[in-house]
């Protein structure tokens, strides 16, 4: 099996830009964008730990990982001091985090995550300080792949979910492509994570406080309405992901969903993140976590996220 | 000639992973060839095969506890003809021995799966998983020492390759069970399977998990399975491989002064896939060393 890692630097440098497409007349089979993670657990170092409004960004400098993650892959994180023993004698086993940016140097790659305090794992993480140690393993999963031939890329975010549309922006525009971004946030604490993006992104908050009030799948309707033939990268809660599927669909327009599931390994041991496909159950750590959503019939998964 | 056999396979050291907790073509998918090049298990124990393919269980399928977790993923499988034609190629290529864990549902559903999987060059033992209820009889197979030996004595003269019995610890008495085993002729026996637990949501106080309930491991379960190892050990004269929220090199150590001849690392691997491979390396720096490990086979 070919893998990214494997290719050449130049050709393994772009992630989404050049990745080969499904049919092409090559008839070869696409490769997967995915950049292999080493096969265990290191340690990272934390370089800052800082408020983006509701949200936290942890920066940490891993120096053995690959340096060019793909866009829409994420990385199992714990912290290698003090985890357990917290709320309920948690958390025990790492968390799932799509990384938000990468940017490979001289002593290793700097990896930014964006998250929220909601629950064990991540109030740890949050605590963490410059020059603590963060276990990750990664990269995992399989990333965006690059838009169909004539379409823009049309990327839309909700909450914390946006992580990954900030790596995904960067690779597009860099490959000469800036897209267009569509932010949707609780209220405009949230919404301060929008300031990350490096274009423009329309912004609707719920209760109005920034942006226009309302959802972010409403402007991605009328987007929609005016101009199908765009490429949609999604990632954000169920609900939106659904609403993302269920318009993209109306439209016959391709659309790809960045999930979320709990997960206890992140490389296919446990089974325990599979979400309901129209073939049946997959993986979403090894098969996702982003997904084609011509493949589902729901983005409803009922894996939630119990872990926090 | 390898210090380390179990039931006459040569192993390279004394640690397997638990069925299950493992899936080595998945991993390859993720870590490429370098998950061969450091193999972090000295025999693998495949995931459960069934007769008929499976989908599993309804998500949610896990849950974090104090030390541990709940999983009730419902034995996922390709059934026997779809893992012998795709994945048995593939785990073929690992570079240790393979061990292949069945489970069946009557009697005669087990005997077709021993008889297709022994016959087969690739496996080296088998693993029977009898965590499970015999549809002829209402009783869940390694719950009673009858339905295991009655089991055992209609698989033995079909397969002459070792036969691993994976004890539940949701038996009366798992060492009865043991013994029972032995006697119909297992060539080894291992434990701990995860103990029987739930988990509400703490929203709704509904059961949290898709399959209502599930199967505890982890460190939450690691005194349990001392005191089963400790308990069957004493009870018996073939192998043990000791499992159960082994975590480090000590505790490995200490399933091994239970009794153990052999560890398997099951949770722990969820938290770094090369968690056998470190926890061989501190046995090592213990000085637990194979002549101690496996008296049997001196």
């Amino acid at each position: 099996m070919a893998s990214p890692a494997r290719r050449p630097r130049s050709a393994a440098r772009s992630a989404v830009g050049r990745a080969p497409q499904p049919g092409s007349p090559s008839g070869a089979a696409p490769v997967e964008p995915r950049t292999l993670a080493p096969p265990e657990r290191r340690a990272a170092r934390v370089l800052a730990v800082e408020r983006v409004g509701s949200y936290d960004l942890i920066t940490a400098l891993d120096p053995a990982g690959p340096r060019e993650p793909r866009p829409g892959q994420f990385y199992m994180l714990s912290a290698g001091e003090r985890w357990g023993g917290g709320v309920g004698e948690r958390p025990y086993l790492p968390r799932a985090f799509s990384y938000a940016r990468a940017r490979p140097g001289r002593d290793g790659v700097e990896l930014d995550f964006l998250l929220e305090d909601v629950g064990p794992g991540t109030h740890r993480l949050r605590e963490l300080r410059a020059g603590e140690p963060l276990l990750v393993l990664g990269p995992l999963g399989v990333g965006f792949r690059a838009p169909g031939v004539e379409r823009a890329a049309l990327l839309v975010g909700g909450g914390i979910g946006v992580a990954p549309l900030l790596c995904l922006e960067s690779e597009l525009a860099s490959g000469g492509t800036p897209p267009r971004t569509m932010l949707g946030f609780r209220s405009a604490a949230h919404a301060q994570a929008a300031t990350l993006f490096a274009g423009e992104p329309d912004l609707t908050t719920d209760d109005g406080s920034a942006g226009r009030h309302g959802l972010v799948t409403e402007p991605l309707a009328e987007a929609l309405a005016a101009d199908a033939a765009v490429e949609v990268y999604a990632c954000g809660p169920p609900a939106m992901l659904e609403a993302t599927r269920s318009i993209c669909a109306e439209r016959s327009t391709p659309a790809q969903l960045a999930m979320e599931s709990g997960m206890a390994c992140g490389f296919g041991a446990c089974f325990g993140c599979v979400v309901q496909t129209r073939s049946g159950y997959v993986r979403l750590c090894v098969d996702g976590p982003v997904l084609d959503a011509a493949t589902l019939d729901s983005a409803l998964s009922a894996g939630g996220s119990h872990q926090g | 000639m390898s210090a380390w056999q179990l039931c006459g396979v040569p192993l390279g050291g004394p640690i397997l992973n638990g069925s299950g907790t493992f899936d080595a073509i998945a991993a390859r998918r993720a870590f490429g060839d370098a998950l061969l090049e450091a193999f972090p298990f000295d025999l693998f124990v495949s995931k459960t095969i069934t007769l008929e393919p499976r989908e599993g269980n309804p998500p949610p399928r896990l849950w974090e506890t104090p030390a541990g977790m709940i999983n009730s993923i419902g034995l996922p499988n390709k059934g026997l003809e779809g893992f012998l034609a795709h994945d048995l190629p593939r785990l073929a290529e690992l570079p240790v021995p393979l061990c292949v864990s069945v489970m069946g549902f009557s009697r005669a559903e087990l005997e077709l799966l021993v008889a297709r999987v022994a016959e087969r060059d690739e496996v080296s033992l088998l693993e029977l998983n009898v965590s499970c209820p015999n549809v002829e009889t209402g009783l869940i197979m390694g719950a009673h020492p009858g339905e295991t030996a009655a089991a055992l004595e209609r698989l033995r003269p079909l397969c002459d390759k070792p036969l691993v019995v994976k004890l539940t610890p949701n038996a009366t008495d798992p060492a009865e069970v043991a013994l029972a085993a032995e006697g119909a002729g297992a060539d080894a026996v291992s434990l701990v399977n995860t103990l029987t637990g739930m988990a509400l949501d703490p929203r709704t106080r509904a059961p949290g998990l898709g399959g209502r309930t599930g199967g505890l491991s982890g460190p939450a379960v690691r005194a349990v399975a001392l005191a089963q190892v400790a308990g069957v050990a004493a009870r018996i004269s073939i192998p043990v491989v000791g499992m159960g929220g082994v975590s480090s090199g000590p505790d490995a150590a200490d399933l091994i002064a239970c009794g153990a001849a052999f560890v398997a690392v099951g949770t722990e691997s969820f938290r770094d896939p090369a968690a056998g491979r470190r926890i061989g390396e501190e046995l090592r720096e213990l000085g637990v060393d194979a002549p101690r490990l496996s008296p049997q086979t001196a």
